[in-house]
């Protein structure tokens, strides 16, 4: 690994500072180029007629127009975010600390673990009907099936983070004088922090797929309730504006998770 | 007595596939306040074990390890460690590596800052107390593995093979520094090292270990004088001490069949 050593840095600050531009630059040039090309594919492949009913982009892109005028785009995509935020954090706030409780106390793991092990082996989608059947078609079922899936995903990661922390470093805290009050604060919450953040990215993910589908049955907005709306009409064009609505919705919340990982474990170090 | 740290007749095994490994069997060893004592051995003697147990985060099966006369029940700063492998918080800079100790000894924060920049200047890192350990080198790891300990000042150095991942210069500026401050502290050290010449040239005295169950094979008084320096390193009387300790290592065998 190389070693950036102060003088480096004062030395060239010019050179470090293309670099950087370069490196960060180079990928958004890359990545806007393959979105144009996808569009004109997609364009031609549709202009041609290729595959059946598929819409062009220009149409989609004027469907979009008219659902953002008339504010349905907003208020599906509001509702959906909506019910994802309150699933999600609630899922990511009672898991980490029961997967902490797991990693710390050998008692806690044995009563809870099978429970988990068992319920981990269920997609969150197969308690839909279930979760409509026991709490009604309203926005608690919804909620409560998106919190499944994230605090799944996050409870095994924080877990398996408070497992794997490092011995030694345990060991070098108690040796420096630390109860097990600062060793849990000092060590085995920074130690951990990375584990918790890929359960929090692969949560998200499934919250966000969750949503989706939770919509299909009983919503009355949504960005699922949208399409499947527009499939019953066999608007294409709506569904198309959906779907991608989604994928960038996702995309960007995955990203900015991803940022948040970034700063708070820029500490480990990257093979 | 006077002795510092004292190991009494301890036993130490470790559960292995039904059967029971037998680490150490049976260890007497003194050490007298502010002696030097290096140790060393074959890999898997249990040199790592002795000393953990003096840290207090391992104990005895039987026997007992006393420091100042008392049993250990514990870790403590009074026994400051430096481990084998580096054991530095990789979220925190060198500097606040270095200032964990003294945070939790409710050292005020000037004083911390200075007793801190001291041990790292003390161990070359000046330049990188505000870089994160996975911008070091190995070596410059364990340096500040070492200022990490030496900043809370303990009365008992602990230390396992800390200059094992050194180049041959750092590693003889270290050894020497080393010994300055503890003729200028006197401190108590047991020190675990591979490197005879090393184990030599530091000591008061040699523990040289074997393996298969772990014990202590011979001890052999080094009576040269402090401050030792490249004359004495050079001089026939340490190089006789040094082959006297390299036939006890890597000849044991030999000797216990001869016996
Ligand atoms: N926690 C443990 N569980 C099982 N066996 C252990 C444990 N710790 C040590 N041992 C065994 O005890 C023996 C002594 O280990 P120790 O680490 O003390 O050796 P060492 O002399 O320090 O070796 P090295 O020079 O390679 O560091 C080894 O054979 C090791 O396998
Ligand atoms: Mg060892």
């Amino acid at each position: 690994m190389a070693v950036i050593t102060p003088l480096d840095k004062t030395a060239a600050p010019e050179q470090q500072r293309q670099q950087q531009t370069r490196r960060t630059v180079r990928p958004l040039v890359l990545g806007g180029l393959a979105l144009v090309a996808g569009i004109a594919v997609w364009a031609v492949v549709a202009a041609l007629g290729l595959v059946e009913n598929l819409p062009t982009p220009a149409a989609v892109a004027s469907k979009a127009g008219t659902m953002i005028a008339d504010g349905t785009l907003a208020s599906d995509t509001a509702a959906s975010l909506r019910r994802v935020f309150i699933g999600y954090a609630l899922g990511v706030v009672v898991a980490v600390p029961v997967g902490f409780l797991m990693g710390w106390y050998p008692a806690v793991r044995a009563v809870v673990e099978p429970y988990i092990q068992f319920f981990r082996t269920i997609p969150p989608l197969a308690l839909i009907p279930l979760a409509v059947v026991l709490l009604g078609i309203g926005e608690v079922p919804k909620i409560a099936v998106i919190y499944l899936a994230s605090f799944m995903a996050c409870v095994v990661a924080s877990f398996q983070g408070v497992v794997d922390v490092d011995k030694t470093l345990i060991n070098a805290a108690r040796v420096l004088g630390a109860s097990d009050r600062v060793i849990f604060a000092k060590v085995v919450v920074p130690a951990s922090t990375p584990f918790i953040l890929v359960g929090m990215r692969i949560g998200l993910g499934a919250s966000w797929a969750t949503v989706v589908a939770a919509e299909l049955i009983g919503a009355q907005e949504g960005l699922g309730y949208r399409m499947q709306k527009a499939a019953t009409w066999f608007d294409m064009d709506a569904i198309f504006v959906s779907l991608i609505t989604i994928g960038v919705l996702g995309l960007v919340m995955d990203r900015l998770l991803l940022l948040a990982e970034r700063r708070l474990t820029g500490w480990q170090e990257r093979r | 007595m006077n002795s510092k740290i004292s190991f009494r007749d301890v036993v130490k095994t470790f559960p292995m596939k039904g059967a029971t490994f037998t680490a150490l069997g049976g260890v007497d060893l003194d050490i007298a306040d502010r002696e030097f004592v290096t140790v060393v051995g074959p890999s898997g003697c249990g040199k790592s074990t002795l000393m953990s147990m003096a840290a207090g985060l391992q104990e005895p099966d039987s026997g007992s390890v006393l420091v100042d006369g008392k049993p250990v029940s514990g870790p403590g700063p009074d026994r400051g460690v430096i481990f084998q492998q580096y054991a530095l918080f990789p979220w925190l800079t060198v500097r606040q590596n270095v200032e964990f100790g003294l945070k939790l000894a409710a050292v005020p924060a000037e004083e911390r800052r200075r007793r801190a920049d001291a041990a790292i200047g003390l161990v070359g890192l000046g330049e990188f107390a505000d870089a994160l350990p996975k911008t070091l080198s190995g070596g410059m790891k364990q340096r500040c593995a070492i200022a990490r300990a030496y900043a809370v000042d303990p009365q008992v150095l602990l230390m396992d093979e800390p200059f094992g991942a050194l180049d041959a210069l750092t590693r003889v500026q270290l050894q020497d520094q080393l010994l300055e401050t503890w003729s200028q502290e006197k401190r108590t050290v047991l020190f675990i090292t591979h490197d005879v010449d090393e184990a030599v040239y530091l000591a008061n005295r040699v523990v040289v270990m074997a393996a298969g169950p772990g014990r202590i094979h011979r001890v052999i008084d080094v009576d040269l004088p402090y401050p030792r320096t490249e004359e004495i390193r050079l001089s026939p009387e340490f190089r006789r001490i040094r082959n006297e300790v390299w036939t006890s290592v890597y000849h044991q065998d030999e000797a216990a069949s001869a016996a």
